[in-house]
């Protein structure tokens, strides 16, 4: 039973502001994941693994084919169905913090688990738990993440990434910017994440991370367009 | 579940000038709709038409299963006053500037009926609070408030009485960037816990990014562009969209 799978997904972009430019960025790609597994996508910087992520997540539109997540048609659902997917079945830890300025880092931690109901002084203990996993100093946590280095910002969206237990989870590159014992503790998140039968499509640089992790990893040049 | 509120084929005319024209969409309970567009892109009008301060000359706007534009005055003022809001760009617009900030918000609970002025004062100073306004404030008047005070306030005195939809005309429009990030989070803040559907007009990209759940793009008085907010500015499919977003200055 494939907890994601696409199929014939092309994607181009069309520059209507730079002389009607089309650059076609893959085709024909056809991907399957099951409860469990963690698939590693490879290629070289523009082979389009981030934009393959950003598809299955429903922030790029693809311009065919099918992507159905979690029992969703994410090619062409309405927003408010990716959005409760999002809430419910699928998690995205980006390279990239997006916060309101002024947030403590421990509501933005808990947010995901507030938007499914979760009543607060429950959602705080959770973020709380894995903030103090993730070795973020107990001193930070009412303060906003957006001052915070780039490798503390990293962990802040791990938590919340790992913050609730959903079928799907996307991770692009969860370790490039920590420590030895951080990169252990994610590590062991994402395996803990699998055992619970978890799919990841994952972007993964750091190549014993990818061996650790990653049951089968797919070339993007096989989709090159 | 049903649409909380639905628009179909609205139209508006300035003589031979197209306010808007050829607008549908449905908003479910909950959701929030961006509006952007540059100025004169018809969003202003679009959002009076909805909201019911202009009438439009084409088109059908269902409300919970009621036809707004059927509605006799009396009806539309009622649901103006307990399921909708409108919170207006400039403070001045939607508060009573003589009156003091507890009875800007009381006010809007006797339209609907309250009358123990002990319960009105304490929900008032509940209000205040919600929007971060000090209860020792609560005898000011608003021409004594900050711009964001004010704000703030004009907020609390339209979502006191726990409406269902809210119309919001760029409500962060001519704030300082320090008390606009306070704002928004407030916003989203109540709008989670209220369960609020709203439709906000904003020329800001940043608003609707942090706001709303989808996007309207507008051009010309029609809607060239709509879909998830994230999914319209990071991937725009029409050239109008490209150009807005890629001319975001960026800091």
């Amino acid at each position: 039973m494939n907890v994601i799978e696409l199929s014939n997904v092309s994607k181009t972009f069309t520059l209507h502001n730079q002389g009607a430019a089309v650059i076609p960025v893959m085709s024909d790609v056809t991907l399957s994941v099951v409860p469990g597994e963690c698939v590693g996508l490879l290629g070289a910087s523009g082979a389009g693994k981030s934009t393959l992520m950003r598809m299955i997540w429903g922030n790029y539109l693809a311009a065919s084919g099918r992507i159905t997540v979690a029992g969703t048609d994410v090619a062409r659902a309405e927003p408010r169905e990716i959005l409760a997917l999002r809430r419910e079945r699928m998690a995205y830890v980006s390279q990239f913090l997006r916060v309101v300025p002024r947030v403590p880092t421990i509501e933005v931690v808990a947010e995901p688990i507030l938007l499914t109901g979760t009543p607060e002084d429950q959602a705080r203990d959770r973020a709380a738990a894995l903030l103090a996993r993730l070795r973020i100093p107990e001193r930070l946590w009412q303060l906003s993440p957006t001052t915070f280095s780039g490798g503390e910002q990293q962990r802040v969206n791990i938590a919340r990434g790992f913050i609730r237990q959903v079928p799907v989870m996307l991770l692009d590159e969860p370790t490039a910017s920590l420590d030895a014992a951080n990169r252990e503790t994610v590590l062991s998140l994402i395996e803990e994440a699998k055992a619970r039968g978890t799919a990841i499509v994952g972007i993964f640089h750091d190549e014993a991370a990818r061996d650790r992790v990653c049951d089968r990893m797919i070339d993007m040049a096989r989709f090159a367009a | 579940m049903n649409p909380l509120f639905s628009v179909r084929g609205l139209e508006k005319r300035y003589g031979a000038r197209i306010g808007c024209t050829g607008i549908g969409f449905d908003l479910w309970p909950g959701e929030v709709m961006g509006i952007v567009g540059e100025s004169g892109s018809g969003k202003s009008t679009l959002l009076s038409c909805l909201a019911g301060h202009l009438p439009p000359d084409r088109g059908e706007v269902i409300y919970d299963g009621r036809d707004v534009l059927a509605m006799s005055e009396p009806e539309r003022r009622m649901l103006a006053r307990t399921d909708w809001a409108f919170v207006h760009q400039n403070p001045r617009d939607g508060l009573r500037m003589a009156v003091s900030a507890g009875g800007n918000v009381g006010e809007r609970l006797m339209a609907v009926g309250a009358r123990h002025y002990g319960d009105i004062r304490d929900t008032a100073t509940d209000w205040l609070g919600r929007v971060e306004i000090a209860s020792d404030r609560i005898d000011d008047r608003p021409s004594a408030f900050s711009g964001g005070m004010q704000q703030r306030l004009q907020i609390a005195r339209n979502l006191v009485t726990g409406p269902r939809l809210v119309f919001m005309d760029e409500p962060t429009g001519g704030l300082d960037v320090s008390v606009q990030a306070r704002l928004l989070d407030l916003l989203r803040g109540l709008v989670r816990r209220m369960g609020l559907s709203a439709i906000i007009v904003t020329h800001d990209l940043a608003v609707v990014r942090l706001l709303a759940d989808r996007l309207m793009v507008m051009k010309g008085g029609e809607c060239v562009e709509t879909g998830l907010t994230d999914q319209v500015l990071d991937d725009p499919q029409h050239a109008y969209t490209q150009l807005l977003v890629s001319s975001v200055l960026q800091v």
